[in-house]
């Protein structure tokens, strides 16, 4: 039973691929040991600190809490999907470095994949929405006001026909 | 922190799905939306030897209203309660009360079906069917079975489901006539199980008294609780809050949650009966026709 394999194939940042993986593999494992996304971080693995959080099809969810398997067939996006070029950030990347939203930088793919979700589906929040809607990632350096900062202000930079579309 | 070893089935089909669980009963668990299901396994305090994953089946993700009933499919996940204008429209108190079930994350994966199967006391969904008077839809190859949801919770974190059964769908009756609601939850942090969490709704009379009251809580006792002497405490009174508040002091014989690193008894017994009080105010005034 154990090493039970499955055929996956799914969409990864833009890029369609195929492993075979162990039914029991979580998602989170997959995205991290298969595929080297390590932006991916394993904080508690059973779904309270919410650092692994993922967009599965556009929505945000818990990639420990989820098997690798399931995501077959579906697509998937990680930090490493919206730059890895230190030289041209995502406004939302931006943001982030600007507001000083981070200090360790452990919860901040969470947030900033979260923040994407936000700025893409729920239009204009205010501080207090953003805080209930952020309440399902645990940041323990911030105390959260530069976070919310940087929500606020990526949401400006993708509204503005300059930076949108980036 | 991995998962145990386990046989793991995807199937497309209810009949596949319920041939695995007739095969293998309580050694296989239904994976619905895995957000209780999996920091189980994660965490090794679950090791069902096979998985019956249920995201795959046709036909248990859809909703719909019709002759007075909200009908949810099982695997309807949970941020479609806050989301759906069908929802929002039958059962606003369902509609505003999904948006305390766990985060925002977890309701996208988390489905109706599996928090009322995981019977968590402390959760929002069981005591909604409670204080809704849902039926709930278990089928089996042997049939199908409709549950009344006062029936369905059976201790702590068990319900009367079948080791052969899978749970469908949930029937909601849809709250009519001169009917308000409430919804009031304490949680030491936003999206934390409840300390204590109260539902309500409550029809007045053409007089402004209560005709009928229905009150539910969470987070007080093994199981989510009907608080049947407060509803009839409450019949044919003056709902002012005075009156709400001082006749919600039963509730706090309801509380069977013992001391615990949350609160002690006897805050969560204070706590109870004030989230059951204020909900029950809500009620009133939102069917008096304010918010």
């Amino acid at each position: 039973m154990a090493g039970d394999m499955r055929s996956i194939t799914l969409t990864i940042n833009g890029r369609q691929l195929s492993r075979d993986v162990e039914t029991r593999l979580t998602l989170a494992d997959f995205l991290r040991d298969h595929l080297d996304l390590t932006g991916v971080h394993l904080g508690c693995e059973h779904g309270v600190c919410g650092c692994c959080t993922v967009l599965l099809d556009g929505r945000s969810v818990r990639s420990c809490l989820m098997f690798a398997v399931q995501a077959d067939g579906h697509e998937i996006e990680t930090v490493e999907g919206l730059s890895t070029d230190i030289d041209k950030l995502h406004p939302i990347q931006e943001a982030f470095s600007e507001e000083h939203a981070l200090q360790c930088g452990f919860c901040t793919p969470a947030m900033i994949l979260r923040t994407k979700e936000l700025i893409t589906n729920d239009g204009e929040l205010s501080r207090e929405e953003i805080r209930e809607q952020l309440s399902g990632i645990l940041c323990r350096c911030t105390g959260y006001q530069n976070i919310v900062n940087a929500v606020v202000s990526a949401r400006e930079k993708m509204h503005d026909p300059q930076v949108a579309g980036r | 922190m991995k998962p145990p070893p386990f046989a793991y089935f995807d199937p497309t089909t209810l009949e596949e799905a319920l041939g695995l669980k007739a095969q293998h009963g309580l050694d296989a668990s239904v994976l619905a939306g895995g957000q209780s299901l999996v920091p189980l396994l994660n965490m090794r305090l679950a090791s069902p030897e096979v998985l019956v994953d249920t995201n795959r089946v046709d036909g248990l993700g859809g909703l719909r209203r019709s002759n007075g009933t909200l009908e949810l499919g099982s695997m309807v996940r949970q941020y479609v309660l806050e989301d759906d204008e069908v929802v929002a429209q039958a059962v606003p108190l369902l509609a505003a009360a999904a948006r305390h079930v766990g985060h925002r994350e977890n309701r996208h994966r988390g489905t109706v079906g599996g928090s009322l199967a995981h019977a968590d006391p402390a959760a929002e969904l069981p005591c909604l069917a409670l204080v809704l008077s849902a039926e709930l839809v278990a089928r089996s190859n042997r049939g199908e079975r409709v549950i009344p949801a006062s029936d369905f919770f059976d201790g702590f974190m068990s319900t009367v489901l079948q080791p052969d059964e899978i749970l469908t769908a949930v029937r909601i009756p849809v709250p009519a006539g001169n009917v308000g609601w409430g919804f009031e939850e304490v949680a030491r942090r936003f999206g934390d199980f409840a300390l204590a969490a109260a539902a309500a709704l409550v029809t007045l009379g053409d007089d402004g008294s209560v005709a009928s009251a229905s009150v539910a809580l969470a987070g007080v006792s093994d199981t989510p609780v009907r608080a049947t002497e407060y509803e009839q405490a409450l019949v044919g009174t003056d709902p002012t809050p005075d009156n709400v508040a001082s006749a919600a002091r039963i509730i706090e014989r309801l509380v069977t949650t013992s001391d615990d690193i949350h609160a002690t008894q006897v805050y969560r017994r204070k706590v109870a009966a004030v989230t059951a009080s204020r909900a029950v105010t809500a009620a009133v005034n939102r069917a008096r026709g304010g918010e």
